[in-house]
């Protein structure tokens, strides 16, 4: 599998606070690959001189082997954006978002209807196409923001916190559309605060903090790293401590040692939450 | 080129879907201020002035054109871009589009023509109704439609400049108020201090003044104010695309 993305010595610079240091990034053409990280880690910088808006201090980002300071406008046909707030025009249906993303790539007006009537449907919004944004619910302005973003048949999709603020029903039907759009093809790249999203989401997850990369692997890898079994104690004075070990044997021996009246002891299969809260020293939810 | 004003209209093509839906209450808005200052100013206390030669009234009404064609454009250009950008941050799509930033500094500010010659019209109807020796000729048409291009431009540029929604309140006070009540709006510039003209002659208001109110009343028509609007125009225009150009790519 070849590299779609290629970020060598990012740097950026905001005053005197560097929000990205020397970052060095490969994400493969083809996979759901997750950027994780607490608030200030350089999420948001590293994804806006991908996306073409911010230019970085130096090193170099390369989209299919395209500089994107250099051949920015070739890159921006080759990706599509979903931002976290929702960027539809609130003065236009969703029809007219459509139109207005599609002639901003330049689509030719018989492509361009045709392509907008599919993807329409794609999205389960054929009901919905000729209502403006506001009366439409969360989840349909969200799929009706992704649908724009794909007007132009993009390689890459970049999802920032595509379901933030969603219910569960329609966070799980927001899963449901990103593998369907992977598996049709489109590179998929996604910043979540939801642990479980990257977990049921993403082949490979990078984590960044204080503008570095500190980790990088599967879900199952970086799990692996640390101890596929976590052992979690409660009601102890200093609040509840984890111990990680690699298999069950490990973690009920440690358990029989400091069996305790006064705390509770639960013993569990590790999760990414726990890679993240052990690298960055902070809850995803706190981040 | 064809590119180009493909792009160009691309960028406007939401805003005249919206003006389209809305024409009806923006033109009205727009004109609650020109219709007062024409009633308070021209009927109130002007009515049987003259200047320089004219009636206080037909005087006025080229100067609440140049006035309208100031607030209308900017305000239309610099207003939404201005939510867009900081607000609902719509305004990254256009830049994360391949289409040049020109095509967008240029789109957003045909915005604000459109809605300043819409109202700007409205006035011209009723000024020509109220004082029949005003002169709309193609001089007067052209030197509307630089200042509406000028301070459309002007109201990019300030949109991509300001931080925070107060900032843009704030510059419309220290900017665009003073230039409303200075620039030979409502008095002849011959009525004040030397000294004091010569900076009042440093604001585009000033020019767009001069231009249209002689064009109007058939003057000597000032070519050097209408090359000094042009001149205000492209330089908010290259400072806009300066702004844009060095924080995005």
């Amino acid at each position: 599998m070849d590299d779609l993305i290629t970020i060598d010595r990012l740097t950026k610079n905001y005053g005197k606070v560097e929000a990205v240091k020397e970052l060095d990034l490969k994400v493969r053409r083809g996979e759901i690959f997750g950027f994780l990280g607490p608030n200030g880690a350089g999420k948001t910088t590293t994804m806006r001189v991908m996306t073409t808006l911010t230019k970085p201090n130096s090193g170099r980002v390369s989209i299919d082997g395209l500089d994107v300071v250099k051949e920015g406008e070739r890159v921006k046909e080759l990706i599509g954006v979903v931002q976290q707030h929702l960027s539809l025009d609130r003065d236009l249906s969703i029809r007219e978002n459509m139109v207005l993303h599609a002639r901003l790539h330049r689509m030719r007006s018989t492509e361009r209807e045709n392509r907008i009537r599919e993807l329409i449907e794609y999205a389960g919004l054929s009901e919905h196409a000729d209502k403006m944004v506001d009366v439409l619910s969360g989840g349909m302005k969200k799929r009706a923001t992704i649908m724009c973003a794909l007007l132009h048949r993009p390689q890459l999709l970049f999802l920032d916190e595509p379901t933030v603020g969603l219910d569960a029903q329609t966070r799980r039907r927001m899963w449901d559309l990103v593998r369907r759009l992977n598996s049709d093809g489109t590179t998929i790249f996604l910043t979540t605060h939801y642990i479980e999203e990257a977990q049921a989401l993403c082949d490979r997850v990078g984590i960044i903090d204080h503008g570095r990369l500190i980790a990088l692997g599967s879900p199952l890898e970086l799990r692996q790293k640390l101890g596929m079994v976590a052992v979690e104690m409660q009601g102890d004075n200093n609040g509840t401590r984890y111990q990680y070990f690699s298999d069950r044997a490990g973690a009920t021996r440690f358990v029989q040692d400091i069996a305790s009246q006064d705390q509770t002891i639960i013993i569990r299969e590790s999760n990414l939450e726990d890679v993240f809260v052990e690298l960055t020293g902070q809850k995803v939810g706190d981040a | 080129m064809s590119n180009a004003i493909t792009d160009i209209y691309s960028v406007l093509w939401p805003e005249l879907r919206f003006l389209r839906r809305h024409w009806l209450s923006i033109l009205a808005t727009s004109l609650v201020s020109p219709v007062l200052y024409l009633v308070a100013f021209g009927y109130g206390l002007g009515n049987n002035l003259t200047v320089e030669g004219v009636s206080y009234i037909a005087f006025i009404i080229p100067g609440i054109v140049a006035l309208t064609s100031m607030t209308v454009s900017f305000g239309g250009a610099a207003m939404k871009l201005n939510v867009d950008r900081l607000y609902y941050k719509s305004f990254d799509e256009f830049l994360m589009s391949p289409i040049s930033h020109s095509s967008i500094v240029v789109g957003k500010a045909l915005l604000g023509v459109v809605r300043g010659l819409l109202s700007c019209g409205a006035i011209i109807v009723m000024g020509v109704f109220i004082s029949p020796q005003l002169i709309i000729d193609p001089l007067f048409i052209l030197s509307l439609l630089v200042s509406c291009l000028a301070f459309s431009f002007f109201g990019v540029f300030a949109a991509l400049v300001v931080n925070s929604h107060q900032s843009m309140s704030t510059f419309n006070s220290l900017v665009m108020l003073p230039m409303t009540f200075l620039c030979g709006t409502f008095f002849a510039l011959s009525q004040v201090p030397e000294a004091v003209r010569m900076v009042l002659y440093v604001l585009p208001l000033t020019q767009s003044s001069e231009c249209i109110r002689s064009a109007a009343l058939g003057e000597h028509f000032p070519w050097i104010s209408l090359i000094a609007l042009v001149g205000f125009g492209a330089i908010f225009y290259f400072a806009s695309m300066y702004k844009l150009k060095k924080s995005s790519i």
